[in-house]
C-alpha cells in the first residue's frame, strides 16, 4: 500500500509542479508581449504624469520578480487581481462564468462520457459489422466538421424549423434547473457530438486490445455471452486508456467551448476572455490562463491517478 | 451399453491463413478425426506443434481460435450434436458441461478479477450452484489440490500466487461447475520440472476423485503417459496410431510413434577437461540496477575448448544472468571472467570487436532473433560483413558453404524468415553465430520452444559443428533430458548459486545433494506409474525424517 501512495503523492506534487511552471509561463508570456499596461488603460491622449502615476499605483516599476510573487501571492488567498477594462475584482466576474463553464461541461460531459463508452462497447461488440461501422463513420463525421457549423445546423434545423429548444443559451441565476437545461439543450448537443468520436474510438480501441488477451478466451470458454464478456473481463482491463481520453475530452469541453459559448452566446468562461483579449486586459487573461490551466492539469492528474488505482498489481502487492 | 460421453465422428477443421505477399486462404488443418471417450476416462492427445490437437481439443466445446473453423463431422457430447446446436446451447455446454484448462494459467487469469470470482463465476452463470455453494466447493477443491491457505487464497489476486499455484487454481476454475468434460491443454508444459510433478499428482487425483472425464493435450510422451487410459497420437491433423496407454508406450505400432518413443536417441560421451579452459569464470555475483538483492552468488565455471558446459536450473536460478554477464550485457559487481587466455571487460562498451566476434549467441526465440525483412541470405552474410569485410563472390560462397553445413539446401538465401519452420529458423541462428567463427556460443534454451523431434535434430546438429569447428556451448537449460544428449559438464544452478558442479557423468551419478536429487527425480519417464512412485517415494523419505 505504501508503493501506492508514494505513487499518488508523486503525481500530485508533479501536477502542483508543472501548475507554478505554468504560472511562471503565463506571467512571462504577458510581460514580453508589447505594450504599456497604463498607456492602454489611458489611452493616446494620456499626460506623462497621469502615465507615470498610474504605473506606480498599479507597481508597474517593480521588477517582475516582484510583480509575479505579489500575483501569485494574491491568487493563492483567491485575489485574481482587477480587471483594467471594469476596475472590478476579477474572482468576482469569473465566478459566476467558471460556474456556467462547469455546468455546461457537466451535462455535456454526463451524456458524452457513457454514450461514448457505450456506442465504443457496441462496436466492439459488433466489430466489423454494420453497426461498428456505421458507429464510426457517424462519429468520425461529427467530429470532422467544424464544430460551429455543427452550431449553427443544429439551430437553424432544432430551434428555428422545429422550434424545440432557444438558440441563444443565455441563461441566468432567476432559472430553475429545467429551464436552464433547456437553454444549454443545442450546446450539449453539439459538444457531445465534437467529443463522441475521440472517446468512443479509443474505448473501441483499448477493448479491442483486451479481447486479444487469452483470458477473454477463457471467459468465452465458460460460456458467457459476448456482452458479458466484453463488460465483466475485457472493460476492467481497458478502464487506464479510456480515463485517460475520458479526462482530456472533459479538459476540452471546459477550456476548448470558446467557439461553442461564441456561437450560442453563452454567458462562460470562454466569453469573458475573448471579450478581454480584445480589450487587452492583461491581468484577466493571466488569470482566466491559469484557471483553465489548472483545470486541464487537475483532470491529467485525476486520470493518472485513476489509471494507477485501477492497476491490481499497484493495488495489491504480493 | 450406453452410449459414450463424447463421440467425434470425422471431425474437420479449417484455418485461414495469411501467407506474405499473398491472399487469405483456407487450408485444412485437421482431417477427420474419431474418437470415444466413457465417462471418468481420460484419452491422452498427443503431437507435435500443428499435429491440431488442441484445436481438437476446443472442438470438443465448439470453438475455433483466431480464424480456426470446423467444416465438418460431428461432436456429440451428451447425446446431442453440438456443432449443430444453436449458440444458447453452445454457451450452456461451454463452462458448464465442458471447461477448459489452458497451458498458461498465469495468461488465462483476468488480471483486475479476485481468484475466487473467476473459480466460480461458470458454476454460478450455468446455475449449477448458489455463490456460497460454489465458494465452498472452490474451497474444497483449492484444498484438494494442495493449494495453500486453501480458505483466503480466492481473495487474492492472479498476481499474488505463484505459476504453480495459478495453474491449479486453473484446474479448480475447470472442475468448479462439476463438467463431464474437462479439456486440459498443456496444463504443466509452462511449469519448471519440480512444480511440474506436483501439479501433475494433483490433477491426477483431481480427476479420480471427481470422476471426471478428460482430455489431456501435450506433446510430452512421459506426462501423458502418466495421466490418460488411452492415446491419440496425431501429426498434422491425422491420426497417426490410437490406443491403450499400455500398447502405446510399450509397443508402439507405427513408425512415428515409435520415434516419439525413443526420441533423445543421442549418445554423447563426455570429453575429459583440457588444461587450458576457453571460459574461466570467477567468482561472479551480480544485481540487476536498482534492486538490493543479488541474483548470482559467487559463480565459479569453467568451460573447455570443443567442449559443452551445460548451466541447468529452473526458472529464477540466475542462468540466464549469467548469460547476460559474460555477454556483458549486465557488469557484475564482483568476480572476474577469463575468456581466451585474456581478461574480458565486465562492461559491454568496454569490449573489442575480436571479443565480440569470438563470443555469439543463439536464442531461445529464433523467430524474434531475426528482422523479419530480411532475407536469409543477409541475416548471415552480415556478420561476413562486419566481421571479416567479405563482399560480392566471396561472401556468396561463404553463406552458401554455411547453408551446407546446417543441412539447409538451396534456394534457402532468398527467403525471408517468415517462410521458414521453428526448427528451420533455428539453423539460421546456428549459421549466423558460426559466421562469425566463435570460439565459444551461448545457446539460451536452444531447443526449448521446439518439438522434440525437430530439438533432436537441432542437438545431432550443434554437436556434428562442434566437431568440425572445434567450438564450445555454453549450454543454458531447464531440460535434463538435453543435458544428458550434449553436456560434457554440468553447472545445476539453484537461486543464484551453483549446487552441484563438474564432469556429466559425476554430476549425474550418486550421492546428490538434496536439491539436484529433487530435480532429477522430478523428469517425467517415460513408463506407467512413475508419478505414483515418485509421490509414494518422496511421502516415504519425508515420513523417514
Amino acid at each position: 500500500m505504501s508503493q501506492i501512495l508514494k505513487l499518488l503523492a508523486q503525481r500530485i506534487a508533479l501536477s502542483l509542479l508543472l501548475l507554478f511552471l505554468v504560472s511562471i509561463l503565463i506571467f512571462a508570456g504577458t510581460i514580453i508581449l508589447p505594450g504599456d499596461v497604463a498607456q492602454s488603460i489611458l489611452g493616446q491622449s494620456a499626460t506623462p504624469e497621469a502615465l507615470a502615476n498610474l504605473r506606480a499605483e498599479l507597481g508597474l516599476n517593480d521588477p517582475p520578480l516582484t510583480r509575479y510573487f505579489a500575483w501569485l501571492g494574491g491568487i493563492l488567498q483567491g485575489d485574481l487581481g482587477t480587471a483594467l477594462t471594469s476596475g472590478q475584482s476579477i474572482a468576482d466576474a469569473i465566478g459566476t462564468r467558471l460556474g456556467n463553464t462547469f455546468f455546461l461541461a457537466f451535462w455535456a460531459a454526463l451524456v458524452a462520457v457513457p454514450l461514448a463508452i457505450f456506442l465504443g462497447l457496441l462496436a466492439v461488440r459488433y466489430r466489423d459489422r454494420w453497426p461498428d461501422k456505421l458507429i464510426s463513420a457517424v462519429t468520425l463525421t461529427s467530429i470532422s466538421i467544424p464544430e460551429f457549423l455543427i452550431g449553427y445546423v443544429l439551430m437553424y434545423f432544432i430551434s428555428v424549423r422545429l422550434g424545440w429548444f432557444p438558440s441563444v443559451a443565455m441563461i441566468n441565476d432567476g432559472m430553475n434547473l429545467g429551464q436552464k437545461l433547456n437553454a444549454i439543450a443545442l450546446p450539449v448537443m453539439v459538444l457531445t457530438l465534437v467529443v463522441l468520436a475521440h472517446m468512443m474510438r479509443m474505448t473501441r480501441a483499448a477493448i479491442l486490445n483486451v479481447m486479444q488477451s487469452a483470458y477473454i478466451e477463457t471467459a468465452e470458454l465458460k460460456g458467457l455471452s459476448g456482452f458479458d464478456v466484453i463488460r465483466k473481463h475485457a472493460f476492467p482491463n481497458a478502464i487506464a486508456p479510456i480515463v485517460n481520453v475520458v479526462m482530456l475530452n472533459l479538459a476540452y469541453l471546459v477550456v476548448g467551448v470558446v467557439v461553442i459559448e461564441v456561437v450560442f452566446v453563452y454567458p462562460g468562461m470562454g466569453q469573458y476572455l475573448v471579450d478581454h483579449v480584445s480589450k487587452r486586459d492583461v491581468p484577466v487573461v493571466q488569470a482566466c490562463g491559469l484557471i483553465f490551466a489548472a483545470v486541464y492539469i487537475g483532470l491529467n492528474m485525476i486520470a493518472d491517478v485513476v489509471s494507477i488505482l485501477t492497476n491490481p498489481r499497484l493495488r495489491h502487492p504480493k | 451399453m450406453s452410449d459414450p460421453l463424447v463421440k467425434v465422428r470425422d471431425l474437420k477443421i479449417g484455418a485461414t491463413v495469411y501467407p506474405p505477399g499473398e491472399k487469405p486462404k483456407e487450408i485444412e488443418i485437421v482431417h477427420g478425426v474419431d474418437f470415444d471417450l466413457k465417462k471418468g476416462e481420460v484419452l491422452g492427445l498427443i503431437g507435435e506443434s500443428g499435429a491440431g490437437k488442441s484445436t481438437i481439443g476446443l472442438a470438443t466445446m465448439a470453438y475455433g481460435r483466431g480464424g480456426v473453423e470446423i467444416t465438418g463431422g460431428e461432436v456429440w457430447v451428451n447425446g446431442r450434436d453440438i456443432l449443430q446446436s444453436g449458440l444458447r446451447d453452445v454457451r450452456r455446454l461451454r463452462g458448464g458441461e465442458v471447461t477448459y484448462v489452458s497451458q498458461s494459467a498465469a495468461a488465462s487469469f483476468n488480471p483486475a478479477k479476485k481468484i475466487m470470482e473467476q473459480v466460480t463465476e461458470a458454476a454460478i452463470r450455468h446455475n449449477k450452484f448458489s455463490r456460497r455453494e460454489a465458494e465452498s466447493r472452490a474451497v474444497d477443491l483449492f484444498t484438494r489440490l494442495g493449494l495453500p491457505n486453501p480458505e483466503t487464497i480466492g481473495n487474492r489476486y492472479p498476481h499474488q500466487v505463484s505459476g504453480g499455484q495459478l495453474q491449479r487454481c486453473m484446474t479448480a476454475l475447470a472442475l468448479c461447475p462439476e463438467p463431464d468434460l474437462v479439456v486440459f491443454d498443456e496444463p504443466t508444459t509452462a511449469l519448471d520440472v519440480t512444480t511440474q510433478i506436483d501439479v501433475l499428482a494433483a490433477i491426477k487425483e483431481a480427476i479420480r476423485d471427481t470422476g471426471v472425464a478428460a482430455l489431456y493435450i501435450t506433446h510430452d510422451l512421459a506426462v501423458v503417459a502418466q495421466v490418460s487410459d488411452h492415446i491419440m497420437v496425431l501429426r498434422m491433423g491425422d491420426m497417426v496410431e490410437y490406443g491403450t496407454t499400455d500398447q502405446i508406450i510399450n509397443a508402439p505400432k507405427e513408425d512415428y510413434t515409435r520415434a516419439l518413443v525413443s526420441v533423445r536417441s543421442i549418445k554423447h560421451v563426455e570429453k575429459p577437461p583440457t588444461p587450458e579452459p576457453v571460459l574461466s569464470v570467477r567468482n561472479i555475483t551480480a544485481r540487476y540496477a536498482g534492486t538490493r538483492f543479488d541474483v548470482l552468488h559467487d559463480v565459479t565455471v569453467d568451460l573447455h575448448p570443443g567442449q559443452t558446459l551445460a548451466i541447468v536450473g529452473e526458472s529464477g536460478s540466475g542462468k540466464s544472468t549469467l548469460a547476460r554477464v559474460i555477454t556483458g550485457l549486465l557488469p557484475p559487481r564482483e568476480g572476474r571472467i577469463d575468456f581466451a587466455g585474456r581478461s574480458l571487460s565486465p562492461d559491454l562498451a568496454g569490449r573489442s570487436r575480436e571479443d565480440l566476434r569470438e563470443l555469439q549467441m543463439i536464442y531461445q526465440m529464433a523467430d524474434v532473433a531475426m528482422n523479419p525483412r530480411q532475407t536469409v541470405g543477409t541475416i548471415i552474410g552480415r556478420p561476413l560483413e562486419f566481421y571479416f569485410g567479405l563482399k560480392g563472390r566471396e561472401k556468396q560462397k561463404r553463406i552458401q558453404e554455411l547453408l551446407d553445413a546446417i543441412e539447409l539446401g538451396d534456394g534457402f538465401q532468398d527467403r525471408y524468415p517468415a517462410e521458414l519452420s521453428g526448427g528451420q529458423k533455428q539453423r539460421v541462428c546456428i549459421a549466423r553465430a558460426l559466421a562469425a567463427k566463435p570460439k565459444m556460443i551461448i545457446c539460451d534454451e536452444v531447443t526449448s520452444a521446439l518439438d522434440p523431434l525437430v530439438a533432436d535434430g537441432i542437438l545431432k546438429l550443434l554437436l556434428n559443428l562442434q566437431k568440425i569447428e572445434d567450438v564450445a556451448y555454453l549450454f543454458i537449460t531447464h531440460d535434463l533430458a538435453t543435458v544428458r544428449a550434449i553436456a560434457d559438464s554440468i553447472a545445476v544452478m539453484y537461486q543464484g548459486r551453483v549446487q552441484r558442479y563438474g564432469g556429466k557423468t559425476e554430476v549425474l551419478s550418486p550421492p546428490f545433494d538434496d536439491y539436484t536429487d529433487l530435480l532429477l527425480s522430478s523428469v517425467p519417464e517415460m513408463k506407467l506409474g512413475w508419478l505414483e512412485e515418485v509421490i509414494a517415494h518422496r511421502k516415504m523419505e519425508s515420513a523417514g525424517h
